[in-house]
This record gives C-alpha cells, structure tokens and sequence, in this order.
C-alpha cells in the first residue's frame, strides 16, 4: 500500500483506529483539499451538528509535503460551528511533514471521547491519552510544553492543541500548532473542544519511495534553486506578510476602526518595517519550507510588582492579526497589538473574527445597542479589549453573543449594516476594491485566501464587466484548489506553475499534464461547493454590509452596488451551471 | 584532511529541515528516515533549534563501544561504519554524547554521516556547512 494512499481513521467514542487504503481516491483526486471534500462527502450531511459527535475533522496532506520545497501544509476539512457550512482551513509548522512522513494521507477523527483526551499518533500506532489534567489550562503555549515534554519525536512531530476557547466552544477558536501556526478559521478548536479533544500529537520519520530518484533531486533543485534565487519568496522571507501594512494604508485598503475608514494614521507603527526594526526577535520556518516567513516578536515587559524583572515573551505576528487586532480597533501601537496578539494566542482564537467582532462591539456600544456592563470599549484601549477577550472566552451574558461572532451578535442585536461577514465568516483584512469583497463573497470558505481580489485590485488597470470579474476569481480559486491538494503554501504561487507541478509529480510517480491538472482544479472546485449546497448554503443569502460601501475602497473609490448585484447574479448562473 | 559537517551558528536555524530532508533525499528518497543530521527545537519553537550532526570526534566514544569490528575511527576523527559488521545492538547510539547517532527503523541499525556535506549544500541561511576537521 502506497503511503499517500493510507487513511487513519480515530473513534473517539470508541477509542479505536484502523486504517483504510484508498488508493483509487488519491489517484483520482491527488490528495490535500481534493482528497479532504470527497471524504468530506463521504461522511457529513446538512444535518450534522458542527458541535455533536457526527461531525467529523479531516486532515489531509498530498504529494509534495516533504517531497518538495514548500510543501509544508495540511488541510482540514469539518463542518464550521461559525458557519454551519464547510469548513476549510490550512495549517504549516510541522504538521504537513509530519503526517506525510507518519505515513498517511490522511486522518479522519470521529466521536466524542467520555472525558478529556489528547491522541497520539507513533509507528503506526495510535494512543489515546487522558488530557483530564491539561483541561482548563490557562495557555495554549503551556499545553504545547508540558505534551512537549511527554512525547517522543522531538523535531519529526506536530502538537496540534486548542486552548480554553476551544475548550469553551467558541466557534471561532483555532487550533494551535508548533506554538505560532494555526488552523485560524472557521472554528477547527470549538470541534476539538466538542469531541473532548485537547490535542493531537503525530510523528512521522518515513523515507518514501519515488518512482526515479535522479529525476526527482533535479527537480527538487531546480525548485529549491527558484526559492532561493528567483526572489519570488523575498518579500515573505524578510519581513513576513506585514510588508503589506504601509502599502495598504497608502492605497487606502486597510480597514480600520471597523471599517470606517481604509487608512490608519497610526499604521506606520505596526508596519512590518517598525516592528520588525524594534521587536523582531527570530524567524522561523515551517518543516520543507525554507522561506522562514514566520516573524516573531521578542516582546520585553517589566513586572509591576518588582523592579528589574522582567518577561521577554516570543509573539508571532503576521498581516492579519495586525488588521484585526490593530488597525481594526485603533489600537495606536506595535506594543498594543503584539500584547492582544498574546491573550489571542493564549486563548487559542481566530484573530480575525475576533478582532472583526470587537469592533462591531465597539461601534454597537457608541450606537448604544449593547449593553457591555461595566467595560467601555474604546478605540485603541487595549486593556479594555484584553479585558473584553477575557470575558468572551468566559462567556456569559452579552459576551456569550460576542463568543458566537459578529452575525449572530447582528442578528439579535441590529447594527447589520456595520456587521463585516461574508457568509457568516468575519471579513479578512483587505478593502482594496471590489474585487477584494466580490472575492469574499464567492470564495468557497470566505477567505482572501481562495481567490485573492485583492491582489487583482492591486493588478488590474480597469474594472472588468461583472461576468469578466467573477471568471477571473472563480479561475484562480479553481487553480488554487490543485496547490491545495499537493499541499504547498500559497505563498509560493509563484513558483508553482502547473507546467512545473506537472514536471514535479512525474518522478513521484504521477503522470499529469497542465491540462490534465487544470481540468482537476476545475473539478475539486465544483466538488467543493456541492458540499457547500449539501450542507445548506444558499447564494441567494449572500450580502454585503452596507458599510463596504459606504468606505471608499482603495484605489477604486466607492464600490457601486449595481456591479456588485450583478456579479452575484453572474455567480449564481456559474454554480446553477456546473451542478 | 579528513571532512565533516560543522555547525557554524544554531541561532541563524530557522528549523525549515532542508538539511534532514536532504540527507535522506542523497539516497533518492523522500523524508526523515535514513537522515543522519537532525534538528529539533529547543523545548519549544520559539526558543530555537539546535543542529545535532556528528562532529567527527578525534577518538569516538561510538567506535569504542562498538562490540563488533563495525565502526572503525577515520583517520584525522570520525567514523567509517561497514554495515556489514553491525549487528544492531544499539550500543553506539548511547555511547555518544552529542545524541548524532541515529537509527533506522527499515534496516534496525544505526545511521551514520559519511561527511559528504550534500546537506550543508542546501541550508539557505549558513547554518551548517562541510569543513576540516580541526
């Protein structure tokens, strides 16, 4: 049995695996997000509670992970407890290699232990470990430690872990691995929580068989040879994906405030060059990646009850916790939002629909239709909003609302208009234009990540017509899905074209041509959003906060909500056709 | 003089692996399991890692516990292991200090660095690279 053909299934009901072998599925869809959204099928329908042990969470890498520079991702696939619709998100640190290199394609866990557990998985083996005593622990950091400690494998293994949100049920907690890389959206740590699932633990220590081994180092080098030199990966590498920052804010795209406005008079001070001149402190990769886009900062802070002592905290800071958390709530300084970024990660939750949540919270208090109690959220008071994270993780009253994110908070409370989802997701950190947003709305998981508008925002000289757009998004998510399924970082996009996708599979065995691959991404694509309609999902429900348009919106100015309707409608014809 | 890998500065390791993968990928394979340098972090990502590769001891602990005629010290330090003489019983892996004695779980003997310096080729940041020894 070929290893990527392996899938380890886990009862946690139960407390038993065995494994399955799928070859025919892995031929057929490759692997990563491919693979994932036939399980997916396969295993869940409308029905499921995000929350109930029906649900199941898929982990799936593919055939570059290990194999190729930047093949450092895996993909999970569950039902969103954010959403109720598909839930998509993507990992690095060393959770690609290592479940490629424990020798599996994938992992299905299913059930719901009796009590806390954390699952390990060895040589074949799973173990189930009793997690009573990790449960309630204030940290997610901690929790990596102290498993850290027990496990063997150092180095070869992934500690995927949530913390007390996930825990709680937030249906926006992440889940937390190798301490600074997670599965941010889309609520992966709430249905860890619901399946008494404090953690997952794999190593994996494989040598895997190619088809031709001299083929297979030329192409390794010739890829790791256009990492290095190409200077495709330079600006990651340097200084990470807050070199947006200064950009954004000069284009006007930079939500702040709650989207009040697309400039921030203080986002020079939380730039990518800012921070990385006063806090950066290391960089590190993801295993099979040597970019090292991942920046973190040494943040110093002294006790306050004893002089000269003092706490140097590491802090991983991309672009979209500094929207988030930054710019979204005014906060005026790097320091302010590096110590947010700290409770967020502790806490173990999306950044993103946090933040986006708070500052919905922020404008719904100024409008008065909450009532917060005693705490008064403030534009860049960061020890109001630390206080505030806090009593949501707690979740009672009013902070019970803010724990289900900024629609059901809308929904019960008004303020829609200013509500920044997409679908029940908490907008991404991009208002360049309206290819950006038409993005959101399109995207199969929400994400500025299935389609990228605002790099075609950035890119393009005039609109496109509204069918010309939604095809130029729909084709590159399509593309994208193939990356997806390899599964490399898309930060490396630019190297992987399928021309050397096509060339890079064939000495792993893998005969696919440009077209044959084009024609996949096609396929995963429209794959994906039959388990989109599967699980409900309506486009006639989709909307845009009236806010978007009332900012003007980078570049392009206010967008116009005509065009906007009229890609919708453009959409909707596309999905009616294609299933 | 005889070669090995030295490890120029742990602080400048990013932990990408590009190294391990490469050791095992000499052999045209694909991962971590015939590699015989290996990083870990320590303790946890964000405080580093550190490079564990044989450093070509002058007299090597691992060739004195050997109870078979497997490894031989190299002239000038370091090893030559005969795979043939090995039986697996493991005694070189807790006969040195630095832990840099792997093992592989296919053949259940140990693993050893032939100080050919293919990884050093492609650490992007200088980590490690192929010097004499000293």
């Amino acid at each position: 049995m070929e290893a990527l053909s392996k899938v380890l299934h886990i009862d946690l009901s139960r407390k038993k695996f065995w494994v399955e072998d799928r070859s025919n599925l892995f031929q057929e869809w490759l692997g990563g997000v491919g693979v994932g959204v036939k399980l997916l099928q396969e295993e869940i329908n409308g029905k499921v509670d995000p929350l109930g042990p029906e649900n199941v969470i898929i982990f799936c890498v593919g055939p570059f992970n290990a194999a190729y520079p930047m093949g450092s991702k895996v993909v999970a696939l569950f039902k969103s407890p954010l959403t109720g619709n598909l839930g998509e998100s993507y990992a690095g640190g060393r959770a690609g290699t290592a479940l490629r290199l424990a020798g599996y394609g994938a992992m299905v866990i299913r059930g719901r232990s009796n009590y806390p557990m954390y699952i390990a998985v060895h040589g074949g083996k799973v173990y189930f470990r009793d997690a009573r005593g990790l449960w309630g622990m204030s940290s997610s950091i901690t929790v990596g430690r102290v498993i850290a400690e027990r496990e063997p494998m150092a180095g070869q293994r992934t500690i995927m872990r949530i913390g007390l949100a996930g825990e709680k049920l937030v249906p926006y907690a992440c889940v937390v691995t190798e301490t600074c890389r997670h599965f941010g959206r889309l609520g992966l740590g709430a249905v860890f929580g619901s399946k008494n699932l404090k953690a997952v633990v794999v190593s994996g220590n494989m040598a895997l068989p190619v088809k031709d081994k001299q083929a297979y180092r030329e192409v390794y080098d010739r890829i790791f040879s256009l990492a290095v030199t190409s200077g495709l990966m330079r600006k990651y590498h340097e200084l990470g994906t807050p070199m947006n920052v200064n950009p954004l804010n000069k284009l006007g795209g930079l939500p702040t405030r709650n989207l009040t406005s697309g400039r921030f008079e203080h986002a020079e001070e939380m730039s990518g060059e800012a921070l990385a001149s006063k806090y950066l402190g290391r960089r590190l990769a993801c295993s099979s990646c040597l970019v090292a886009c991942i920046h973190l900062a040494a943040l110093r802070e002294e006790y306050p009850h004893e002089p000269y002592f003092y706490k140097t905290s590491f802090i991983n800071y991309d672009y979209e916790p500094i929207y988030a958390l930054g710019t979204m709530l005014g906060v005026e300084t790097g320091r302010g939002v590096l110590q947010l970024i700290k409770v967020v990660e502790d806490y173990g939750l999306d950044a993103m629909s946090l933040g986006v949540t708070l500052a919905w919270a922020t404008e719904a208090q100024e409008k008065g239709l909450i009532d917060l109690g005693d705490l008064k959220l403030r534009w860049g008071d960061v020890d109001s909003y630390i206080k505030a994270v806090r009593l949501i993780v707690e979740g009672s009253g009013v902070y019970s609302d803010l724990a289900k994110g900024v629609k059901h908070c809308a929904t019960k409370y008004g303020g829609e208009e200013f509500a920044l989802h997409y679908g029940g997701l908490e907008m991404p950190g991009y208002h360049t234009g309206p290819m950006a947003h038409l993005g959101f709305l399109t995207g199969a998981r929400h994400s500025h990540l299935d389609s990228a508008g605002y790099s075609l925002d950035q890119k393009l000289k005039e609109l496109p017509s509204p069918g010309e757009g939604v095809e130029k998004l729909t084709g590159e998510e399509a593309r994208r899905t193939v990356l997806n399924s390899l599964v490399v970082c898309l930060f490396s996009r630019g190297i992987y074209t399928f021309q050397l996708i096509s060339e890079a599979l064939k000495p792993l065995g893998i005969n696919r041509t440009v077209e044959d691959l084009e024609k996949l991404g096609k396929e995963i694509y429209r794959e994906r959003w039959r388990v989109k309609l599967k699980l409900g999902f309506r486009i006639e429900d989709l909307r845009i906060p009236e806010r978007v348009y009332e900012t003007p919106a980078g570049p392009w100015g206010n967008i116009d909500k005509e065009y906007m309707k009229a890609a919708v409608g453009k959409f909707r014809e596309k999905i009616e056709s294609l299933i | 003089m005889p070669l090995r890998i030295s490890v120029v500065d742990s602080d400048l390791c990013v932990g990408c692996f590009s190294c391990v993968l490469a050791c095992t990928r000499r052999l045209g394979l694909v991962g971590y399991g015939k590699s015989a340098i290996r990083v870990r972090s320590l303790g946890a990502i964000e405080r580093g890692h550190i490079v564990v590769v044989c450093r070509a001891c002058l007299d090597p602990p691992c060739a004195a516990s050997c109870p078979e005629d497997a490894l031989k010290p190299r002239e000038g330090g370091g090893v030559i292991f005969n795979p043939d003489m090995c039986i697996g019983c493991g005694y070189c892996v807790g006969a040195c200090p630095f832990g840099a004695v792997n093992w592989d779980d296919d053949l259940n003997k140990p693993i050893f660095c032939i100080y050919c310096g293919y990884c050093a080729k492609y650490c992007p940041y200088g980590v490690i690279k192929l010097e004499e020894v000293r």
